[in-house]
């Protein structure tokens, strides 16, 4: 490390600082500010500064019922996606022994990521529909007289579509933790007499928590920033934390919108912190 | 190698039906939507396929009928492309300006995370605001651009986090040692290794533009990008039209993904040699 101090580092890392700053840290701040102010049937948004907006959003039953629903989707959807993304990018670091197929296979997992989320979520539709692929096979099969009605459009549908959505945001960090595992470590650890399992839960678990903790905080902050899966998928009848912000807009009550904005990043943060707290992300990825 | 001889253990078949699974399960829908959208002009949104037919990417380019997706498309993606451009210099530079410890470097690391992981409505909230305090109007070229870029440099810091983790400052200084100028050094040791994490840089930072909906809400003004007309069309169009415009954007993305891939698989052979 070069300890001769030098204003280079300052000019390289200034263009990302002023856009961060007048992009983000300034709608934050003013987010903030807004969520003070007073609105007013007719008249629109009052300077003001008043807890009024908070207070309505904590005395409402339904902010905290979505809040609790909006935690349970991430939750679940946290169990599924970590158990995938953890044994897929087992599967593909330790199983798959030529690199040029495990690599493939990853890229496989990856390339869903960068097409558009709102046309997987539509794509869902004719499979998971009233009449769609798996109750055609239902109803065919003799399974099920009748289509099977809470496959689209309900919680189910919800959970499936954040599965498939965010699952890559667990896979990915993962597979990156693991495959610089020295697998030396894993057979050294299979000589001195550890069972298979044993080798995973004490040295593959351990040495992939970096990965676990980048692809819970991904996981976690998508499921509570989300408003339009939810939206798409339940067919409107759940919500989350981010649709109450949706609807206060469609009032155009920026105020509220802004307190809830607020409590709902707070939240966001907050668990943030604790993951952070767990795993040192940030000297694990500068090293 | 012998290894590859072993047995293998009754796990590796267990996984490889998971691994089975959920590639079923990842390209399974988006199959179906690409071939629903070839559906006949009985326009069911369901299977099976009846008198297959482009009556409906026809009918993408009629605007009358579901909204405006050339127009949208024109905004999407030059966007898409100043975003990526973008992205790859800011994040560069500021990956490279990380390798040494500056005073504020944690609070930027962190001010960089938490800004990847803002819920994007509150960001599009924010920055409407800012726009509105500051007596501008919102527009896809300025305010969107701005909403993009607090996604897509945060991604490209971490990618280049990654990469420059693998460059370790010794091989520069060995190339000082040996006589080097900083220019040659950069030119024959630094940008050899940097270079694909740059094309990986790239692509994501044009697709998470080309696809982001929630940052683009409040904040393209009034003329839409592509993913709000739609989100648009979810509600208003129920007819396989729906499907095409997912398989007009699909094989965009695609062709996207291929063109970045490709280059970095092209770039690595030829460096082999």
């Amino acid at each position: 490390m070069n300890s001769r101090s030098s204003a280079l580092p300052y000019i390289q890392v200034s263009p990302l600082a002023l856009v961060l700053i007048l992009f983000f840290t300034i709608p934050v701040a003013l987010v903030l500010v807004v969520s003070f102010f007073r609105y007013q049937m007719l008249v629109g948004i009052v300077p003001d500064f008043t807890f009024k907006n908070y207070a309505d959003i904590l005395t409402n039953q339904t902010n905290w019922l979505l809040y609790w629903s909006t935690l349970k989707f991430a939750i679940i959807v946290l169990a599924i996606t970590g158990f995938i993304g953890f044994w897929i990018s087992y599967f593909l670091v330790f199983h798959i022994r030529n690199l040029v197929v495990a690599i493939a296979l990853f890229l496989v997992c990856t390339v869903p990521f960068w097409t558009s989320n709102i046309i997987r979520m539509i794509s869902w539709r004719p499979v998971l529909g009233r009449e769609g692929l798996v109750n055609q096979a239902l109803v065919g099969s003799g399974l099920t007289d009748q289509p099977v009605e809470w496959l689209l459009y309900s919680d189910f549908a919800v959970v499936v579509a954040y599965v498939h959505l965010f699952t890559l945001f667990m896979i990915v960090p993962i597979f990156n933790s693991m495959a610089r595992i020295d697998k030396s470590l894993l057979e050294a650890a299979l000589d001195a007499g550890a069972s298979r399992w044993g080798v995973i839960w004490n040295v593959v678990l351990p040495l992939s928590k970096t990965g676990i903790a980048l692809g819970t905080l991904f996981v976690v902050t998508l499921v509570m920033g989300d408003f339009s899966v939810v939206t798409v998928m339940s067919g409107g009848l759940s919500g989350s934390a981010a649709s109450a912000i949706f609807n206060d807009l469609q009032f155009l009550n920026y105020p509220r919108a802004a307190a809830n904005a607020v409590i709902l990043l707070i939240v966001v943060l907050l668990i943030a912190s604790a993951i952070f707290r767990l795993v040192d992300v940030r000297k694990e990825l500068v090293r | 190698m012998p290894s590859s001889l072993d047995r293998r253990p009754w796990t590796f078949y267990v996984l490889a039906l998971l691994m089975l699974l959920f590639v079923l399960f990842l390209y399974g829908p988006m199959i179906s939507v690409l071939v629903l959208s070839f559906q006949g002009p009985s326009a069911s949104l369901n299977f099976p396929l009846r008198d297959p037919s482009l009556i409906w990417f026809d009918e993408l380019f009629n605007p009358t009928r579901v909204g405006d997706v050339p127009g949208a498309f024109s905004r999407s993606l030059p966007l898409a492309l100043v975003v990526m451009v973008l992205t790859v210099l800011i994040s560069v530079t500021a990956g490279f300006g990380f390798r040494r410890r500056f005073r504020g470097s944690g609070a930027l690391f962190y001010m960089a995370i938490a800004s990847l992981i803002i819920p994007g409505l509150v960001l599009s909230i924010g920055i409407l605001v800012t726009a509105q305090f500051l007596g501008l109007s919102a527009s896809w070229y300025g305010t969107a651009l701005g909403a993009h870029l607090t996604w897509t440099l945060p991604f490209g810091l971490l990618i280049m986090f990654a990469i420059l983790g693998r460059l370790s400052p010794s091989y520069e200084e060995a190339a000082f040692d040996l006589g080097a100028s900083r220019w040659q050094s950069i030119k024959d040791v630094v940008v050899p290794i940097v270079f694909p994490g740059m094309i990986a840089v790239a692509l994501f930072g044009f697709t998470l533009s080309y696809d982001e909906f929630p940052r683009s809400w409040l904040t393209v003004g009034t003329k839409n990008t592509l993913p709000l007309e739609i989100w648009t069309m979810t509600t208003n169009v129920t007819s396989p039209a729906l499907y095409a415009l997912g398989t007009v954007t699909t094989v965009i993305s695609f062709f996207v993904i291929a063109v970045a891939l490709g280059s970095i698989i092209l770039i690595q052979r030829r460096r082999s040699k």
